[in-house]
């Protein structure tokens, strides 16, 4: 390479983080601004040129209204709480055993399973004529009819809760996990259980506080998600009123345009109530903090902790049981030719199932690909060049960096959608598969980057100093030594990429103005109701999709460095 | 060369009626080769969807134009689309080709000329529509239709139950609320959101209300509490008798039928005469489930196709309007291992060739026959089913 061309590449290596960082927050910035405005009035295409509070008088002139957001509170504040409390038992508990190295592996498979995905499974296994029902019905219920019950979009919004949990806890395990990496957990549990604390006194003493400021980001990403969830609230969340989200999106593709405003209110006001919502988690940090201290300073020896980790774990496995049945279920379904209540199993099976929906499959299944693998390629480049900038200029992006990466996770995204829809239709770019990778690609860079950050800062120096000693250029060095001994933590950050667009609902659905269909736009319309056969089949699709990503991710390194431990083979 | 694209843009706008006005079938189908339609259709149906599958696939074949179905959960997200696309100034090379629509969405689209037309007089098969006794063909919810859409299947009220557990149906609005107060939990009807939950409140309407010709102009500030009072007395009596005590709806008419399947309820509404039929042909509801409608009659109305005015493959779209005309395809549409819609034309304008399509169509013992169908009744003004919904919504949402 000539020194010419090695200064262009240097300088787009120095353009990545402002690239990057341009990449999701001008959608983000033009998104809000396209929401904020019609919400206060603003809106002269359709005739809204003065500023007023006139949407947010409809808003809360809507019946359902208070119920509403009242639903939306409680299972966006459930939630975070339940799932933070079950993944620090769980980390608590597993602390020490010999499958805590393996936990993250095993939360794989739920990981990469979309949310819409397990919500359909879920929505099956609870329901009164569900698959729990009909295991137990009639020997044990005595049930020839099912039981008049809600457990699915009941209005308390408890199978959202339950839905939402099944995903967020293994995240936030996950999470955890990483940061215990950091820590040196093992040895100070050693130490505080020589002064006579028990294993779970240890963790939750001397661990936590240690781990917690590194999950926080995480967690409030999580209170964001649950507050504002679209796609899992439609499967099993209340329906009237439903949450907040589902009715700005309800209101957002109303036929009468008069509706825009107050869709926009209401995204207004989910905005508001993250914001809130993280603020008072904020708050309750402090409390819980400065109670713990006095807590820790105590020194108490006894106590039911153990018992509390235990029941977390517990959690945990009925969670991760109920993922497995809810994914089971479906997998049946997509074979079944007859299944009624009260069978246990299908009564007919059927491989048509499969052979009939193969083209209406194609296609989505198809787009799905092409977008997945684009969004994450230019991500892929993005991250690589933004971590090579920062390895070469030995300048590390501060905390600042991570909240604006953290950006698009706590931002609701019915807030930016429908105002870069705007935005788009105005472009004439609505609608195209470009602007679908775009939309995704909001999403896909911040776990692309997350994923890979850690790995590549703690890539051994040495070796690109030895290959520079011997001459090569930075780029020789990168492509030559960094990528392939990486390239086991980069295939599995591309998995997670490649996961995280095949979930998006809301993203494609806006971007793509209804017109560009990938598998789980799809199963979400197809779970309104359509024949359970033909759902059962567009989830595990959509499943086996991030499902094989992950396998190939861990595969490959296997097969190419088969005779090298280090780098991923089994030695 | 963007000014002048706009120029170019703006002046095809300025020419769409006198386009609409002259049109030629052949410069139609010659204009439409190549050009692929983006059908915007619900898709809450999988027979529909094959049934649309199969549309783009024949007129491909014969016409080259490709269909491509976009795949909606509500109508209304196609209005939505070239609403926000005429705000946005896209008054060319819009993207929605082709809309299945009727009823209020029509109207909406209509009252903002927002459709492209009148272009049926233009299509070969229109010819053959029963305009004169099918009276839902030209009058869509009391709006003319004027040309503006064109006419593919159609749609009547019918309540499908479980023979082996409903021995003897209810034959009238009020004898459903005595069955219903009998069988707790055992009836429900799709979210009034949803059109055919919002039917289900304008068939009782029909027969509830003083007088139902009133239905047929728009509701009023004046009127619309008294006439629909005995309506909304009936629903509190009926609504704690319902399913999950009336507290929670099915989504749509597919969600409720699955609850029909998995026997979470005993009846339910459709709006088509063969659902019955075609559901146990797709494994989709037991074998012992029948049809019956109210001795008084039930609403029917027309599914039509429409064009907005910016849509960008005119020419296909009427390729597509027309071959669901044709007699074949509405055989097939008729057929209820296909889709099970009645059809649209009238006999008497038929061969006895393309009739014999029609007569040789397979029967089953839970397809009703024209005279168990009884009165087909006239959808009311549009203004009727929104108010009742806004009305349904202010009363029973909390």
């Amino acid at each position: 390479m000539t020194a010419r061309a090695g200064r262009g590449a240097g300088g787009l290596l120095r353009a990545a983080p402002a690239l990057t960082v341009g990449a999701f927050l001008l959608p983000i910035a033009a998104g809000l601004a396209g929401t904020l405005l019609p919400a206060f009035g603003y809106l002269p295409a359709i005739g809204g040129d003065a500023l007023g509070l006139d949407g947010f008088r409809r808003l809360v002139a809507y019946p359902g209204f208070a119920s509403s957001v009242a639903v939306t509170l409680t299972t966006g504040i459930a939630t975070p709480l339940l799932a933070v409390a079950i993944a620090l038992a769980l980390c608590a508990y597993a602390h020490g055993r010999p499958w805590q190295q393996r936990l993250s592996a095993r939360l794989a498979p739920v990981l990469a399973t979309p949310h819409s995905a397990l919500a359909i499974g879920l929505a099956f296994l609870l329901a009164p004529s569900g698959w729990i029902a009909r295991l137990g019905s009639p020997w044990l219920t005595g049930w020839t009819l099912p039981p008049d019950v809600a457990t699915v979009g009941d209005p308390a919004g408890i199978a959202l809760v339950l839905g939402l949990l099944v995903k967020e806890v293994p995240y936030l395990v996950l999470m955890i996990v990483g940061a215990l990496n950091q820590v040196p957990a093992r040895e100070h549990v050693v130490v505080a259980r020589a002064l006579g604390y028990s294993r779970t006194q240890a963790w939750l003493k001397v661990v936590l506080p240690q781990v917690y400021p590194q999950i926080r980001l995480p967690v409030y990403a999580v209170i964001a998600f649950s507050l504002s969830v679209v796609d899992v609230a439609l499967i099993l969340g209340p329906t009237n009123p439903p949450t907040l989200a589902v009715l700005a999106v309800r209101w957002f593709t109303d036929a009468d345009i008069d509706f825009y405003f107050q869709a926009a209110a209401a995204a207004t006001l989910l905005l508001a109530i993250v914001i809130a919502a993280i603020a008072g988690w904020y708050g309750l940090e402090l409390v819980v903090i400065g109670a713990g201290r006095r807590w820790i300073a105590q020194g108490a020896r006894d106590g039911a902790l153990a018992a509390g980790a235990r029941a977390g774990a517990a959690g945990f496995c009925a969670l991760s049981a109920a993922a497995a049945a809810a994914l089971a279920g479906m997998v049946l379904w997509s074979f079944a030719a007859q299944w009624r209540f009260p069978a246990a199993l299908p009564q007919a099976w059927s491989l048509a199932n499969w052979m009939r929906r193969l083209d209406g499959l194609a296609g989505p299944a198809l787009t799905t690909l092409a977008v997945g693998v684009l969004a994450t390629a230019i991500a892929l480049a993005l991250v690589i060049g933004c971590l090579e900038n920062e390895s070469r200029s030995r300048h590390r992006a501060g905390p600042r960096a991570l909240w604006l990466l953290y950006l698009p996770l706590l931002v609701p995204q019915v807030a930016f959608l429908f105002g870069a829809q705007v935005l788009l239709v105005r472009l004439g770019f609505d609608g195209a598969l470009a602007a679908v990778v775009w939309a995704h690609l909001v999403f896909v860079l911040p776990y692309l980057f997350l994923s890979l950050a850690d790995p590549w800062r703690s890539f051994d120096p040495r070796y690109a100093r030895s290959a520079a000693s011997l001459g090569a250029s930075p780029a020789r060095v990168l492509f030559a030594v960094k990528l392939p001994i990486l390239l086991k933590p980069v295939l599995i950050a591309c998995a997670v990429a490649f996961a995280v667009s095949v979930g998006q609902y809301l993203a494609t659905l806006f971007a793509g103005n209804g017109r560009v269909a990938t598998l789980t736009t799809e199963a979400v319309t197809l779970a309104a109701g359509a024949d359970r056969r033909v759902i059962g089949a567009y989830a595990v699709a959509q499943a086996a999709f991030p499902l094989l990503a992950y396998v190939a991710a861990v595969a490959i390194p296997a097969l190419l460095y088969a005779h090298r431990r280090g780098l991923g083979g089994r030695g | 060369m963007m000014l002048r694209a706009l120029l170019a843009a703006a002046a095809a706008a300025l020419l769409l009626p006198a386009y609409a006005q002259d049109l030629k079938w052949p410069d139609v189908v010659a204009k439409a080769r190549g050009q692929t339609v983006n059908f915007n259709a619900w898709a809450g149906d999988e027979k529909t969807n094959a049934f649309i599958a199969w549309v783009g696939a024949e007129v491909a074949r014969r016409y080259g134009v490709k269909v491509n179905h976009v795949k909606l959960k509500d109508t209304a997200e196609a209005v939505t689309r070239v609403v926000a696309e005429k705000a946005a100034g896209r008054d060319a090379g819009g993207t929605v080709d082709l809309v299945w629509i009727n009823g209020p969405n029509f109207l909406a689209l209509k009252e903002q000329r927002l459709l492209f037309g009148p272009f049926t007089h233009a299509l070969p098969g229109y010819a053959r529509v029963d305009t004169t006794n099918i009276r839902s063909n030209v009058v869509d919810f009391t709006i003319p239709v004027d040309g503006m859409e064109s006419p593919w299947r159609r749609a009547q009220i019918v309540f499908v139950y479980d023979g082996k557990r409903v021995r003897d149906p209810p034959r009238s609005v009020p004898e459903l609320l005595v069955w219903a107060k009998a069988h707790p939990g055992r009836l429900t009807h799709p979210s009034v959101r949803n059109f055919l939950g919002a039917t289900f409140l304008k068939q009782a309407l029909y027969e509830l209300a003083p007088d139902p010709a009133v239905l047929q102009k728009p509701a009023t500030d004046a009127n619309f509490a008294a006439v629909t009072a005995p309506l909304w007395a009936w629903y509190d009596a009926l609504r704690p008798q319902l399913w999950r005590r009336g507290q929670q709806f099915p989504e749509t008419g597919p969600a409720q039928r699955q609850l029909l399947n998995d026997g979470e309820i005993d009846m339910m509404i459709s709006f088509n005469p063969s659902e019955a039929a075609v559901a146990i042909d797709a494994g989709l509801l037991p074998d012992s489930v029948r049809t019956f409608v109210f001795a008084k009659g039930t609403i029917g109305n027309t599914s039509f196709v429409a064009i907005p005015y910016n849509a960008a493959n005119k020419e296909g779209a009427m390729i597509v309007a027309d071959f669901l005309l044709e007699p074949a395809t509405q055989a097939h549409a008729q057929d209820f291992r296909q889709m099970g819609n009645f059809t649209v034309l009238d006999m008497a304008k038929l061969t006895p060739a393309e009739r014999r399509r029609f007569d040789e169509l397979p029967r089953s013992p839970a397809l009703p026959t024209n005279a168990e169908l009884g009165t087909t009744l006239l959808e009311p003004h549009p203004s009727w089913m929104t108010r009742i919904a806004s009305e349904w919504e202010k009363r029973y949402t909390k």
